[in-house]
């Protein structure tokens, strides 16, 4: 193998796994560490440069870092990356004067945001403090999207999202609300810059069955029945609720029908229980609320009586694998279920929908009726117009919506400017020493066993007598401190200086997870097999130098390393250093 | 400082027949200093006793005092062990070998500990062909008392802070070999690949098995004045062939590598195969052995491998007669059989 070359920024960003797999990348080891030191504002605005949203995504996250979490390979559970991002938000002081000037002599451009959800509110974010005036429309009360809209209050406190909404909204952007934009023409004829696209996938899809017409008073979209919640339309539901669907939002539903009145409420899924998309965490939450999910149940036809919804009938299947591990859904020779219902919630997905968007204006749509839209710079087939968040390819989360609307703000800055927007900006990365004396680091090096602790949560009676209760309550301070031991500080690298090393095998013999080895060079598969443990995680890369004195290289396999900096402390020569790489995404204007 | 090695293994350790992972023929985290040599010979002791799947409650480490005679503490945690006096080892090792022949001894010494205050006992737990294996950790100096040369120091080396030794260097393979021993090796710290086959070998032999191990004191030894550097070591090291060791259990056909020169068939079963071992040697005849070995000693090279075995080993026990059964296993009755058994034997000899 070549020598790894640890000069380009990639190969450390990815030893960060947690960071690695953050849409955002977050610096999370960084700010775990503040928060172990108890400086709870510095983590918070760490979180809050990359992911706009601590707070909220404290509470809501879908945290694609925690699988991807070092501890995940080395012992069993990830570190509560997300809850501890709460930890920070609950516990900050006052970070109004931390928040990035905004010029009071604007910088010319004009830029319009459409949808003001959490992908367009990151691109005011990162816009107007550079001068650009930013004018933001949505056919909502107030912004914040679909967090505002479709999660509910008990996961997300309505005080939290206002608060971190408000810190962009409040400076120096104009928003218009309960406005529909139903011209795309009629925005860029207001000869705006450039315009950004963040309405998101707000059609929900819906099930056409055998009795659905009659049954229609009492059959609804699950994201609309959510938002008319959230609006305080609706304030209560039928005893008997089934929610068709298996994801999140079904999750969602089916909660907060527990809280509006429903006391016998089933999610009816028709897939395995193991294959449902909702998060293995919301699944147990409803769970933990009573809620019985009914799997393998494909859902077949409402029954009507006297214009009345009785319930609805549902086919047993039996999910079946072929060779290629394909999925069908077989039904079993049982008769069908009946299961009785006051009403219906139906939770099977989301789609876009543009009817707002003139055909003509240059943005490409394909087969799906989706724009087309550069997966790097976001921008459209129309220079001017770009996308981001849902609305670009289809529903994700709020943390991808922050992601793209980082990016997409890279690229207004840059087509603004009058610069080519595939000129992507580079990282800004830091790498330093952590060394304070012989055997002295500046992080914690001790690698501490404690199980993953568990979020408290607020008595079962009492948040399902009220909807705006928040169910988790968050770790308390002496909780956090031990959540956030259990971090591997994996942004503090090992990096080695070959022309240090005497091969005196010191850091291969104390090495606890075995991972370096002194051998002759050779192919990254053949050498895999040779090395001290076994080297099957071909995800991670082994990190490789140049040739030693005994023409042999140092071979490690970044896979589970502990970053205890052992083997910097039992190295004669400092040839091993423990070094704290920090990786920052350029933002607009860096 | 770290006090502590974390408690975390790779999920993926190879287990051996017993179960065990090589964790478990771990010790608590060493306090030599970083970069020792003796830490390695510690990993290399681990790798070989995990590999050979031997209980660790059936080993027991022995030692003096020294750097050497700590390292004990850094390996096998599961095992028996005893730090003994300076140079005393081997005794309290024959003590414990004759109450019970069940264990695996393991002593651990370093060339002060063997080849100044020690080395009368070394003579003679050789002579007697003690069933032990012996690894001296040759640094050639004391280093926990800072660094003063030993008699292993070859003439004209010199330490870090010190002057070249007037004196000739005792090797203590050649001397092991005139006092009778049945295993002779000689390996490097920073060689595992040599030292871990050796090792298993040494187990595997019947009777006294010396492995004079060179392992550089990074602190006191390892400037370039000196012949036991890890430098040195590594430009003058002449090994006397590959070898490799065939646990008895392992199917033969699986590993065969073809083009060895011996094939040795050991007391408990298993075999050693040697590769391209130097033409002038011959490791079964102890005259070849000391020859080869003061040829290189000539030549300025250090000779390392496997020197000598004696195929036909006869260890104490054997000489002896002694009881099958461990001492310590033996009931009172056995060991006192009474009054009228005491007539017959003094009648015997009347
Ligand atoms: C029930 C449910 C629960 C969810 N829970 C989570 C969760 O816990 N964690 C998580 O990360 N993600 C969750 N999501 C997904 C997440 O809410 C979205 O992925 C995210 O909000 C998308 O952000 P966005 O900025 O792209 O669009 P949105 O948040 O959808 O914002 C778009 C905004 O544009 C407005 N708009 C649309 N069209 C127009 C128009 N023509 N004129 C004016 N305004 C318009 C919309 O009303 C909305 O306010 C959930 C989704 C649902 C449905
Ligand atoms: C009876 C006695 N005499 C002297 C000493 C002092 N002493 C301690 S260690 C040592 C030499 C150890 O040298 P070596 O066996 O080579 O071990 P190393 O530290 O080099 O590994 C000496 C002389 C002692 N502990 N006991
Ligand atoms: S151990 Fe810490 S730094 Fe490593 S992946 Fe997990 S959260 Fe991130
Ligand atoms: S920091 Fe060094 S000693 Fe610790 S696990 Fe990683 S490679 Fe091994
Ligand atoms: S003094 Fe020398 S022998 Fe002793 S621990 Fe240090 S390096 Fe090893
Ligand atoms: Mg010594």
């Amino acid at each position: 193998m070549k020598a790894t070359d640890i000069k380009n920024p990639e190969y450390f960003h990815k030893v960060v796994d947690c960071q690695h797999a953050c849409p955002a990348h977050t610096p999370v080891p960084e700010y775990i560490r503040l928060i172990a030191a108890q400086r709870y504002t510095e983590a918070y605005m760490v979180n809050w440069r990359s992911n706009v949203f601590p707070g909220i995504l404290g509470r809501t996250c879908d945290r694609p870092c925690e699988p991807a979490c070092r501890r995940v390979r080395v012992e069993e559970e990830p570190v509560a990356i997300c809850r501890l991002k709460r930890v920070a938000a609950d516990n900050k002081e006052d970070i109004r004067d931390l928040l990035p000037e905004i010029p009071t002599v604007k910088n010319g451009k004009r830029i319009a945001l459409i949808g003001a959800g959490p992908a367009s509110l990151t691109v005011a974010r990162d816009l107007a403090p550079l001068g650009y005036i930013i004018d933001i429309f949505d056919n909502q009360f107030a912004g914040g999207g679909m967090m505002r809209s479709q999660i509910p209050s008990f996961r997300l406190p309505v005080e939290v999202l206002d608060e971190e909404v408000n810190y962009i909204l409040e400076r120096g952007v104009n928003a218009t609300f309960d406005v529909e934009v139903d011209s795309l023409k009629s925005i860029l004829d207001q000869d705006y810059d450039a315009v950004f696209v963040g309405t998101g996938a707000p059609r929900g899809k819906g099930l056409n069955l055998p009795g659905l017409e009659d049954a229609s008073a009492s059959v609804h979209l699950g994201i609309d029945w959510l938002s008319s919640v959230a609006f305080e339309h609706t304030h209560s539901i039928g005893k008997r609720v089934l929610v068709l669907g298996g994801g999140n939002t079904a999750m969602d539903c089916c909660r907060t029908s527990k809280r509006l009145g429903g006391e016998d409420v089933r999610v009816v899924v028709r897939s395995p229980f193991e294959d449902m998309k909702a998060s293995p965490w919301e699944k147990e939450d409803a769970m933990h609320e009573g809620i019985p999910i009914y799997n393998n149940h494909v859902p077949k036809e409402f029954v009507v009586e006297d214009g009345k919804l009785l319930g609805m009938r549902f086919q047993k299947v039996e999910a079946q694998y072929d060779e290629e591990g394909n999925r069908s859904l077989v039904p079993t020779d049982e008769d069908l279920v009946f299961m009785e219902a006051d009403e219906v919630l139906m939770a099977i997905g989301q789609e876009n929908s543009f009817p707002w968007i003139e055909r003509d204006l240059g943005i490409e749509f394909d087969k799906w009726d989706m724009p087309v839209v550069n997966e790097i710079t976001f921008q459209s087939t129309n220079e001017r117009v770009f996308f981001g968040g849902d609305a670009a390819f289809g529903p994700e989360n709020v943390i991808t919506a922050v992601a793209h609307g980082h990016q997409a703000a890279v690229s207004i800055d840059l087509f603004c400017k009058g610069e080519d927007v595939n000129k992507r900006l580079a990282p800004e990365v830091n790498l330093t020493s952590q060394k304070m004396g012989v055997h002295e680091w500046s992080y914690d090096n001790a690698i501490e066993t404690d199980k993953r602790y568990v979020v408290p949560l607020a008595p079962l009676e009492a948040s399902l007598a009220d909807r705006k209760m928040e169910v988790e309550l968050g770790f308390d301070v002496a909780t956090g401190y031990k959540e956030a031991e259990r971090c591997l500080n994996c942004d503090v690298q090992t990096v080695f200086y070959e022309d240090r090393c005497i091969e005196c095998d010191a850091c291969v013999d104390i090495c606890p997870t075995d991972c370096i080895t002194f051998t002759h060079n050779g192919d990254e598969d053949e050498l895999r097999t040779r090395l001290t443990a076994p080297a099957r995680e071909l995800s991670q890369d082994l990190y490789v130098s140049a040739d030693l004195p005994t023409q042999r290289v140092m071979v490690k396999d970044e896979n589970v390393c502990l970053h205890c900096g052992l083997c910097a402390e039992r190295c004669p020569t400092t040839a091993w250093d423990m070094q704290k790489f920090l990786y920052n995404v350029a933002q607009a204007g860096q | 400082m770290s006090y502590q090695v974390p408690r975390f293994r790779h999920p993926e350790l190879p287990k051996n027949e017993l179960g065990y992972t090589k964790a478990d023929y771990e010790g608590s985290i060493s306090t030599l200093c970083a970069g020792c040599g003796h830490d390695s010979i510690s990993g290399s002791i681990v790798r070989a006793c995990h590999e050979l799947s031997i209980e660790p409650h059936k080993i027991a480490k022995l030692s003096g005092i020294g750097c050497s005679s700590k390292a004990p503490t850094y390996f096998l945690g599961n095992s028996h062990g005893f730090n003994s006096v300076h140079g005393r080892m081997p005794s309290v090792v024959t003590g414990a070998a004759l109450a019970n022949r069940d264990l695996l001894y393991l002593g651990v010494s370093g060339d002060g500990d063997t080849a100044s205050i020690g080395m009368g006992q070394f003579a003679h737990v050789a002579r007697r062909n003690l069933n032990m294996v012996y690894i001296v950790m040759n640094n050639g100096c004391y280093g926990l008392t800072k660094g003063q040369d030993s008699a292993t120091a070859d003439e004209g080396s010199a330490s870090k802070k010190g002057e070249p030794s007037p004196f000739g260097a005792i090797d203590l393979c050649a001397t092991a070999l005139q006092l009778g021993a049945t295993f002779v090796a000689r390996s490097f710290s920073g060689d595992k690949e040599q030292l871990v086959p050796l090792i298993k070998a040494a187990i595997s032999h019947r009777g006294f098995a010396l492995i004079d191990v060179v392992s550089p004191c990074v602190t006191f030894n390892n400037n370039p004045q000196s012949t036991k550097s890890y430098e040195f070591v590594r430009e003058h090291a002449e090994a006397t062939g590959t070898i490799d060791f065939v646990p008895m259990r392992t199917e033969i056909t699986t590993e065969y590598k073809p083009g060895y020169t011996h094939e040795v068939t050991m007391h408990d079963g298993s075999s050693i195969h040697l590769y391209k071992v130097d033409e002038d040697l011959n490791p079964f005849d102890r005259r070849s052995a000391i020859n080869t070995i003061e040829d290189h000693r000539a030549n300025g090279t250090i000779l390392t491998g496997l020197i000598y075995m004696d195929e036909d080993s006869r260890d104490l026990h054997d000489v002896m007669e002694t009881s099958q059964r461990p001492l310590n296993e033996l009931t009172e009755a056995e060991l006192c059989p009474g009054n009228k058994m005491l007539q017959n034997i003094n009648a015997s000899l009347r």
